[in-house]
């Protein structure tokens, strides 16, 4: 039996966690049919009504809500609330049309740094513990959420935000930290760093870390858990649904309770839409039942994993899912920032290159790589290396706007991509994490 | 006064060179300089021709990623301090150089420089005052 932030919650009988998921969402599709004109026009469209929904058996009636049609309502659309009830915004990185902008009423905030508490309780935090959160602070949801969190527990937070890696590991030092909030490659990255400043794990505190916001394998788990003599968590979430504290693991390792209380979670075929028994892999489709400003039903977050309801040595009664084995659509995490590959390709186009590239994703002393190569043609080719080196930075810099993340920019001949296969590959992941 | 030269991209791989220049030799252009600069991705070949239009037009079509740039040809003695007497001409007039290479004449005692620099007109004028020679297209392939 482990350590609960909220018990009663989290231990309710199946059964009873089925009663409230239905009573709150009979309660959520009635105020979004009334309250969003986006939901409305969808339900009509299929010719469901409120009343159609009577329990979580109804759920797979409701027609799906994805990226597009967050594109389509931003930035205001899908709000439930008057922007007079919210007192947050969270967002994704990216320019417009790609970018989520979630809103947050105070009571979201509150549900949303709940869920994330109850990931810190999972892997041993109490009140006595330091919890050094870098995950970046600011418009990214993995500070805020877990800086929330850690407060509720009533931990000595330690609001750090990612980088400046040498200060993070004096703070570690001279406060003792116990808990560390952040991406796995980062946490491989302090650990290489620590070792470089000449200290070993008897110099740290630390016993546990949350970990998320990038797909990490078990091999990577064992290599942080050896090298900062911790255990090592996984934490899942989306700026969509609140952020991080959708689903986080317990002692056991094996999976990610969903915080089902305020998610109903569905596996689906992403071709058929056609929900799946328990146990089959598939799309992982989540609903929040308990948001007030910003409500998405049957959202489809693309990411490929599989759920059970086996019972779990921690107590915990909600559902497990797998850590995500993949994508249904073309989406790649780098460094923990969402990437699509249209975004990199529309700033090639404005700025006069070829639409002919090739993405490619690596990982480098657990960091990642993001290599972008694309074809030169006559009218942007100078005669210098310096010219073209020169057209290689600004591109870089074009992209990083584009993503927050800095990408090195190789621009090559014609047909040195194109000449492959017929179909053209765009990216390349050469990282093994599913 | 200046010269045309041919500039290509090319990939800084196997065979690549090989190929531009086999299929220049095939359209029967005869180069008379060529120079490389290279990065470990790409490289940027620089030819001077008899035909600098044609060429291009050429290679183009056939989907070479090319350019044309205005450089410099000058004529020097081939003795001791030629060179440097050029670029402490250039250097006294505030003239950038952005790269150089030498080729050849068939004019006994001659050789030729070929100079990319930041001002034609300026450095054509500051040679021709210390009394170097800087010639023409038609020069190179008259001489």
């Amino acid at each position: 039996m482990g350590n609960y932030y909220q018990k009663e919650l989290e231990t309710m009988p199946v059964e009873k966690i089925k009663e409230l998921q239905s009573e709150r969402l009979i309660k959520q599709v009635k105020n979004v049919y009334e309250n969003v004109a986006y939901y409305r026009n969808l339900m009509d469209k299929m010719g469901i009504k409120p009343e159609d929904i009577n329990s979580i058996e109804d759920l797979h009636k409701l027609p799906f809500l994805t990226k597009a049609d967050l594109r389509e309502a931003y930035p205001y659309g899908l709000m439930a609330r008057p922007l007079s009830d919210c007192v947050r915004i969270q967002s994704t990185s990216g320019t417009t049309g790609k970018r989520v902008v979630a809103f947050y009423t105070q009571h979201d905030i509150d549900i949303w740094e709940d869920c994330c508490a109850r990931a810190i309780v999972a892997v041993g935090g109490t009140k006595d513990d330091v919890c050094q959160v870098c995950y970046g602070y600011g418009l990214f949801t993995g500070g805020p959420g877990l800086n929330g969190g850690s407060h509720k527990v009533g931990c000595l937070t330690l609001p750090m935000s990612s980088g400046n890696t040498e200060r993070q590991i004096q703070f570690m030092l001279d406060l003792q930290s116990t808990i560390i909030c952040c991406t796995p490659s980062y946490a491989a990255y302090i650990a290489e760093t620590l070792k470089e400043m000449g200290h070993t794990t008897d110099d740290i505190s630390l016993k546990a870390g949350i970990f998320g916001a990038e797909a990490w394998t078990e091999e990577m788990r064992r290599d942080i858990e050896k090298s900062l003599g911790i255990k090592a968590y996984d934490i899942y979430g989306l700026t969509e649904l609140a952020g991080p504290g959708v689903s986080f693991e317990c002692e056991e390792q094996t999976g990610m309770h969903i915080n089902e209380d305020h998610y109903i979670a569905e596996i689906i075929d992403p071709d058929t839409g056609e929900v799946l028994p328990e146990g089959s892999r598939g799309e992982l489709v989540l609903t929040s039942i308990d948001k007030e400003a910003f409500p998405l039903l049957r959202y489809r977050t693309r990411d490929i994993c599989v759920l059970t309801r086996e019972k779990c040595s921690c107590g915990r009664t909600f559902v497990k899912m797998s850590k995500p084995m993949g994508r249904s659509d073309d989406m790649l995490i780098i460094r923990g920032v969402n990437v699509f590959p249209s975004q990199i390709e529309t700033v090639l186009l404005e700025l006069g290159y070829s639409p002919n590239y090739r993405i490619e994703v690596d990982r480098e002393n657990n960091t990642d790589t993001l290599d972008v190569y694309v074809e030169l043609s006559s009218e942007n080719f100078s005669d210098t290396v310096k010219e073209i080196a020169e057209k290689e930075k600004q591109l870089a810099a074009a992209v990083k706007t584009m993503l927050g993340i800095k990408p090195k920019m190789h621009l090559v001949p014609p047909k040195s991509i194109t000449r492959s296969e017929g179909k053209a590959v765009r990216v390349v992941d050469k990282r093994k994490l599913y | 006064m200046s010269v045309k030269q041919i500039s290509i991209f090319i990939e800084n791989k196997k065979g690549s060179l090989a190929e531009v220049t086999k299929f220049i030799a095939d359209k029967k252009i005869n180069l008379k300089a060529l120079s490389i600069a290279d990065t470990q991705d790409f490289g940027i070949l620089r030819i001077i021709t008899d035909k600098p239009d044609e060429a291009r037009d050429m290679l183009k079509n056939e989907g070479y990623t090319v350019t044309a740039t205005s450089v410099l040809a000058v004529e020097l003695t081939d003795a001791p301090g030629s060179m440097a007497s050029i670029l402490s001409v250039l250097s006294e007039s505030d003239i950038s150089v952005e790269y150089t290479y030498a080729f050849m004449s068939t004019v006994e005692n001659k050789a030729y420089m070929i100079f990319r620099v930041d001002d034609n007109n300026k450095a054509t004028k500051a040679l021709i005052a210390a009394n170097i020679p800087v010639i023409n297209q038609e020069d190179i392939f008259n001489k």
